[in-house]
């Protein structure tokens, strides 16, 4: 065991070590590449704490999806004019004085949690079968506190309404940027080909045992996002115009199925957002499937940004 | 029979290891990029291969085994291209006469 322990205090130096590199980078796309870096090794992190449902998430969102967003955010912002006056001295310390008080308070209350720390783990497993799911995770999320999940996927709809709204009056309704160059790599346009069909059978395996083993609607859905944006960046389709019906019903299919089941629960079940005795693992792998859709349409149209006119180019 | 099993992981999952440890030193030792990138393609495909054969007798059933299988192809697949690409771009910046 003590392999094991050199082991994760290998792995939290090293968590450290890329997160100060991180901030400490000069360049935007170095810090970028320290992000990625740092959230792969987080998704170890949480393989390490047993909880492999998280570790599949963080790969996808922190390793993969916040980096494509960071990354081209970081190439829109290459392109505006330098900034004249950098931030002085005293804003910079401003900040590092903020950062540093709200690491401190967590890491207090990390340190100082009660031992042994709260937990409805049991609690949570006990009434698995209720469910007729295998999966904790799942159930907590779906079943358990169906409300909060379906009201987050509510927010990455807002998040979308607010990508578009910065878009200039003339192009609303267009199409945003095409993702990548003009010309695409050659090998990257042999990768999306193969890749693309393998990633979106995966995708969808990793939603449908999500409801026993570790995996679920938005690590499948993420994958199936990634698939997209792959195929978009090798050039063998472009982004969709955002005024069109059925990128929008795909957008809000998730929660709008999830809150018509949450608002029929009264009549099926008998409480708001309950699930109905002995049918609720259909039920949540009905609303699972719409979830998928939605998160796969919903973090490519964060990637592409607004409509800017440069549909065309 | 489940020594034999034993030694052959321990022996391929060792040898990916040694090439995952060369690749890194090559990634952090070799003067240029393209050297770089020869060095790092070592470890994904002859390191990550190593360690896929040496864990094949370990799975339970044939399924994981393969999944693992598929796995090595795919990074493959990504690293293969990733490397196509970076390639490339340094083509493209410094052209060699």
């Amino acid at each position: 065991m003590i392999l094991f322990e050199a082991l994760d205090l290998g792995l939290a130096a090293l968590v450290l070590g890329v997160a100060t590199w991180t901030i400490a980078a000069r360049r935007v796309f170095g810090a970028v590449v320290g992000y990625v870096a740092y959230g792969l090794l987080l998704a170890i992190v949480w393989v390490r704490l047993y909880a492999p449902d998280v570790a599949l998430t963080e790969a996808a969102i922190g390793g993969g999806v916040t980096g494509v967003l960071l990354i081209s955010a970081s190439t829109r912002l290459g392109r505006l004019p330098a900034v004249d006056a950098p931030p002085g001295a005293a804003l910079k310390f401003g900040a590092a004085v903020i950062s540093a008080l709200v690491a401190s308070v967590l890491a207090a209350a990390v340190i100082y949690l009660p031992d042994p720390a709260p937990s409805l783990a049991p609690e949570a497993d006990a009434h698995l079968s209720a469910t007729g799911l295998g999966n904790a995770v799942t159930a907590v999320l779906i079943a358990y506190r169906s409300f909060d999940t379906m009201l987050e996927k509510v927010v990455l709809v807002l998040a979308v309404a607010g990508v578009w709204s910065v878009a200039p009056d003339r192009f609303w309704g267009g199409a945003p940027a095409p993702l990548g160059r003009a010309v695409p790599d050659a090998a990257l346009v042999f990768l999306a080909r193969i890749l693309a069909p393998v990633g979106a059978v995966i995708g969808v395996q990793m939603f449908w045992v999500g409801a026993d083993e570790p995996g679920g609607a938005f690590q499948g859905g993420a994958i199936l996002a990634a698939m997209w944006m792959l195929v978009m960046m090798a050039r063998l389709t472009d982004p969709p115009r955002i005024s069109s019906r059925w990128l929008r019903l795909g957008l809000i299919a998730g929660p709008a199925v999830f809150l018509l089941l949450g608002l029929a629960g009264p009549v099926m079940a008998g409480s708001f957002f309950a699930f109905p005795e002995g049918f609720a693992k259909p039920v949540i792998l009905f609303i699972e499937a719409f979830m998928v859709l939605s998160i796969a349409v919903t973090l490519p149209l964060l990637v592409l940004g607004p409509p800017n006119g440069e549909a065309g180019r | 029979m489940s020594i034999v099993l034993d030694l052959f992981t321990v022996v391929a999952v060792g040898a990916g290891v040694f090439f995952f440890l060369a690749g890194t030193v090559a990634l952090i030792r070799f003067p240029d990029s393209l050297s770089r990138l020869h060095g790092l393609t070592k470890a994904d495909n002859l390191g990550l291969g190593l360690v896929v054969l040496g864990l094949i007798p370990r799975a339970a059933s044939p399924l994981p085994a393969l999944k693992l299988i598929v796995l090595w192809a795919l990074v493959q697949l990504g690293s293969a291209t990733i490397a196509q690409m970076i390639g490339g771009a340094l083509r493209r910046r410094e052209p060699i006469e």
